[in-house]
């Protein structure tokens, strides 16, 4: 047993390594700006928010809309301590330059981001966590609201710059940073979820009076999943600021809440590698795969093709979302996991299935 | 008199939104009394009405395209219970909030693809549309009739729920989903009927509102429909008058709020008071105590 | 089973678009791409759709180019940044990824902000064409643009309202987060606070519809003037309340309001709208009435083009500059003798075009040289655009 865990580890490691050869030699191979990196960069960015999600909607059962907020304070967080100084006159253009004179390094900043999400939600949490269900998701999606609004707010211009754009920070090239930026956070998540707490979690998600008369303190177990969900929604946040090389309030809305959450429910919640898969299948038909259905000049040799004109694309991926939501209810992956371990099983499964089957014959 | 006299607009205008407002928490707390779910897309519901009504009336006086395009939205509230709700009875309760946003989404990008992103301008309705001028303050008729529209359309609504057949099995739903059923109440035309007069008064609703405020884009019907949301969680969520009050309260300090100069947080203003009232009165105003079942 | 057939299916229609993606090369001539990076929905979809038609009306009038000797077909790719600052970036890299020389647009500044360093890390030069916040092209190499400045908007529009109207108090509303309006409105503050008026200044936040408080603010706070730089969305129904309520003082905004969708709010009403724009109507100039002329026909003919101007051939000066920018671009391609985004990069500071809209050059900066704005109001009885004067800084 002992020896197969070590051989799973080993092939995973392979495979993850693989993968990111792959990424860099396709890198060189393809041109930078092949639409295949944006979907890269900005699947493994939501990739990481929706596993964080997940981690309260579908392992710990909190049901929570308050995901923007917290990218929302990530993003800022990594944006205004990491603007050179140099540029920060030009940024802050009417707050004089704005109350921070120093920048801090990328990775410190970082990780500082999903520090102050973290901060902002243990705070938060205090009272909301209180709340059941529905009450609890309303709350808390008006807790992202209040936060955009407070970010916007001018008298707190030389820290936010009002409701302008921050812009002007470190962002990265390559589409192997985010990677591994998310695969790492991700991987941390999971160990989570496979330890003693991450078992308290579900046992809460599961029955919560069962749950209290088996000794998991029920608060302190919430906040936890409260806290470090939105520690890695603000790293998510912080990513995504480098990834769209600006920052504002404005675009983290509750929409934005809606989108992560049916990114959640299509992979499936409760499964990691179902939110992760979601997340770039998302990406890829909203960004790239569906585009041509917006260009109305479309011809399959002299047939003009009807409906086809700017916002088609969108109708048609509402309408493929409703599909996944009404027929497939438990998304693509249930609540199972795609794992080396899993594979390995089947295949053994597999086998001892075709053995028999040689036997009886 | 003076402060009177500087805020009556303000007044005037916070009435007139939580009237219209409260038309749409009717629609939210009836829904959510029943089916315990909040319904994302009825917001979205209300800025088809006023989008129906800008295309018929191209082609139709108002005083059919109105009526029409209030009809035509009962029957999208019906239609899309039918589709997006109904064959969710019996999933986890997520999934059917799922489906709530993603029926939102489609109906946002649908009015996206028809307008061309474009914002449409609702017609003058001749009479409710004019300018009339109250204490000094000037305001469009509108304003003053919504009150009254609403009062008088709450009043039906109560009456219809206490007296007739409909309306006691709306409430028997209500108490105890599966007694009701039990006891032989149609419980997919009860939950039909909520769909329809939610929608009907959400259209009248938009018909007040965007005569007030001519603009109608996809996202329109966004930020009235969470406040009206929060509106009804506020007075106790499955209460008719806890919504109503709770819509006026929210209509009047969002356009005080505003008086005081404090434009960026007229939004958020709205989910303070939703969190403090969350906080302190965890069933809202008027709304039944409810405790957990092992 | 289910399962299998459902990700089959996935992979078959991806598999599918993938192709469909990569099948449209014309024949014939070579083909140059250029990007039109416009919103065609959002807040400033409008506006975006005419800035547009102005570009497309070009391409119709002139589809070819001589590059290096060589003609070259002009191909526009448009994609539609949906007014949004996060959808920018994707909205650049889809621009970038078709292999566009140069990229045109866009209207409204936020966006063109947000997309700048996409376009520079890809090499790709963009000429701005109504963006009008200093921030676009400040410290981009890869960033020109044909329209004049906000700082010089903001003083001429304060100048303005203290000349014509006498004005000693302004309110000034801008939307939240929107640099355009934001931008404008604090260059007409320190503007007008320096020629000694005060000024009430207030943010809506995006969404809003219901404008009653802000009309009635300005009206409580005793100013003299209405200053609202906003989107064309928001400006009509900020006239609306205006008439509501009675507004009497007169409303003043910058180059977005100069659109028939003010027009038609305003027509009918006793609203007093100024704007300042790049392009009036009515010269005699034979270059101006050959495009005024012949962007009429080509709307009459059009009648897409038509919904897009918004129903009806009132010419708006971002057309104006849309087709300016077309033009623009075609110099730069003539002059670098390449469809290489770097050669063109190294000639653009050089290149001058005569257009509808004034002298085209390129300051050290990349921002046009342009020393006027013209100032035009609206006729409420016949909904028309009255020229007014031209306006310069002192």
């Amino acid at each position: 047993m002992e020896k197969e865990k070590k051989k799973d580890l080993i092939f995973s490691l392979a495979v993850i390594a693989f993968v990111f050869v792959a990424v860099v030699v396709l890198e060189n191979i393809l041109p930078r700006t092949s639409m295949l990196f944006t979907v890269l960069k900005k699947g493994s960015i939501y990739a990481l928010v929706a596993v964080s999600m997940n981690l309260l909607n579908g392992f710990t059962g909190l049901f929570s809309l308050g995901q923007a907020g917290f990218m929302l304070l990530g993003a800022y967080t990594y944006a205004v301590f990491t603007i050179p100084v140099s540029q920060r006159a030009a940024v802050y253009q009417y707050f004089d330059g704005g109350i921070i004179q120093f920048s801090l390094p990328v990775f410190v900043a970082i990780i500082l981001a999903g520090l102050v999400a973290a901060f902002f939600a243990y705070l938060i949490g205090l009272p909301v966590l209180k709340l059941k269900s529905d009450y609890l998701a309303i709350a808390t999606l008006g807790f992202a609201e209040i936060i955009r609004a407070l970010f916007q707010w001018d008298k707190l211009g030389g820290l936010t710059n009002g409701s302008n754009l921050l812009r002007r920070f470190p962002v990265f090239k390559s589409s192997v940073f985010p990677l591994a930026v998310s695969g790492i956070c991700i991987a941390v998540i999971v160990m989570l979820i496979n330890s003693t707490y991450g078992r308290a979690f579900k046992a809460i998600r599961d029955d919560e009076v069962a749950a209290e008369a088996m000794g998991i303190n029920l608060a302190h177990h919430k906040r936890m999943a409260f806290t470090i969900s939105s520690f890695f929604a603000g790293i998510s946040g912080a990513l995504l600021a480098m990834f769209q090389t600006t920052v504002q309030a404005a675009q983290f809305k509750s929409a934005m809440t809606y989108e992560i959450l049916l990114i959640v429910v299509i992979g499936g919640i409760g499964s990691v590698s179902g939110s992760v898969i979601s997340s770039f299948l998302f990406i890829a038909c909203s960004e790239w795969w569906l585009r041509f259905l917006d260009n109305a000049d479309t011809y399959i040799g002299a047939f003009h093709v009807p409906l086809l004109r700017p916002g088609f694309r969108k109708v048609v991926f509402s309408v493929v979302i409703m599909a996944i939501v009404l027929l497939y209810q438990r998304g693509i992956m249930g609540d199972s996991e795609i794992s080396v371990a899993g594979i390995r099983k089947k295949l053994a499964a597999r086998k001892a299935a075709a053995a028999e089957k040689k036997v009886s014959k | 008199m003076g402060f009177f006299q500087t805020n009556l607009p303000y007044l005037l205008a916070g009435i007139s939104t939580g009237g219209q407002y409260a038309l749409i928490a009717i629609g939210y707390t009836m829904v959510y009394g029943i089916l315990r779910l909040i319904n994302f897309a009825h917001g979205d519901v209300f800025m088809c009405a006023a989008l129906m009504v800008i295309y018929s009336s191209s082609y139709l006086p108002l005083y059919i395209s109105i009526p029409i395009a209030i009809v035509a939205t009962g029957l999208l509230g019906f239609a899309i219970e039918r589709v997006a709700y109904k064959p969710l009875r019996t999933a986890p309760r997520m999934s059917a909030m799922i489906s709530a946003i993603g029926m939102s989404y489609l109906i946002q990008n649908l009015a996206l693809y028809v307008t061309g992103g474009l914002t449409k301008y609702y017609p003058p309705v001749p009479f409710i549309s004019d300018s009339i001028e109250i204490f000094g303050a000037m305001t469009k008729r509108v304003t003053v009739i919504t009150p009254f529209v609403t009062l008088f359309l709450i009043i039906v609504l109560v009456s219809i729920i206490k007296y007739t057949k409909i309306g006691i099995a709306m409430r028997a739903v209500s108490r105890d989903f599966e007694t009701a059923q039990l006891m032989g109440v149609k419980i997919n035309s009860v939950i039909s009927a909520t769909f329809v007069i939610g929608s009907l008064l959400a259209a009248i609703g938009s018909s007040l509102f965007f005569s007030n405020y001519t603009g109608v884009t996809p996202t329109v019907g966004g930020m009235p429909g969470l406040k009206a949301f929060v509106a009804a969680v506020f007075g106790g969520i499955g209460s008719i008058p806890g919504a109503v009050i709770g819509a006026f309260i929210i209509g009047i300090c969002e356009n005080l709020i505003k008086g005081m100069g404090l434009t960026t947080f007229s939004d958020a203003f709205t989910f303070v008071l939703l969190i403090v009232v969350l906080m302190f009165m965890p069933t809202g105003l008027f709304g039944e105590k409810a405790t957990d079942k092992v | 089973m289910k399962k299998t057939i459902a990700i089959l299916a996935v992979l078959f229609v991806s598999a599918a678009l993938v192709f469909a993606g990569g099948s449209s090369e014309a024949k014939g001539n070579k083909v140059v791409k250029i990007g039109v990076y416009e919103p065609a929905s959002g807040d400033n979809g409008a506006g975006g759709k005419q800035e547009t038609l102005g570009i497309q009306y070009a391409n119709s009038v002139t589809p070819t180019v001589n590059i290096g000797g060589t003609e070259y077909d002009v191909q526009l790719v448009i994609v539609d940044n949906e007014s949004s600052n996060d959808k920018a970036v994707t909205a650049a890299s889809e621009l970038v990824s078709k292999g566009v020389s140069l990229v045109l647009g866009s209207y409204g500044s936020g966006v063109s902000i947000a997309a700048g360093d996409t376009f520079a890390s890809a090499q790709v030069p963009a000429i701005g064409v109504t963006c009008t916040n200093p921030q676009v092209t400040l410290g981009n190499d890869w960033y020109y643009r044909i329209c004049f400045l906000d700082p010089f908007q903001g003083t001429v529009l304060a100048n303005y309202a203290k000349d014509a109207f006498g004005a000693k108090k302004a309110y000034a509303l801008a939307k939240l987060g929107d640099d355009y309006s934001v931008g404008l409105c604090n260059y007409f503050i320190k503007a007008f606070e320096s020629l000694g008026g005060q000024v009430v200044y207030e943010t809506f936040p995006e969404g809003t519809s219901d404008f009653a408080a802000y009309v009635a603010n300005a009206k409580k706070s005793g100013c003299d003037v209405f200053f609202s730089p906003v989107s064309i969305e928001a400006a009509a129904l900020i006239i609306e309340q205006a008439n509501t309520q009675g507004l009497t003082m007169p409303i003043l905004a910058g180059d977005t309001w100069d659109s028939n969708v003010v027009l038609g709010a305003a027509k009918g009403t006793k609203v007093s709208v100024s704007v300042t724009t790049f392009f009036v109507e009515g010269s005699k100039d034979p270059q101006i009435t050959a495009f005024v002329d012949g962007l009429k026909n080509y709307l009459a003919s059009n009648a897409t083009a038509m919904t897009n101007n918004g129903g009806n051939d009132e010419i708006a000066a971002v057309t104006a500059m849309g087709f300016d920018a077309y033009y623009t671009a075609l110099e730069a391609l003539k002059k670098a003798g390449s469809t290489k985004g770097a050669d063109i990069q190294k000639v653009l500071p050089g290149v001058t075009y005569k257009g509808v809209s004034g002298d085209i050059a390129f300051d050290a900066n990349g921002d046009a040289v342009r020393t006027v704005a013209y100032v035009k109001s609206v006729d409420n009885a016949t909904g028309k655009w009255q020229f007014v004067s031209v306006q310069s800084v002192k």
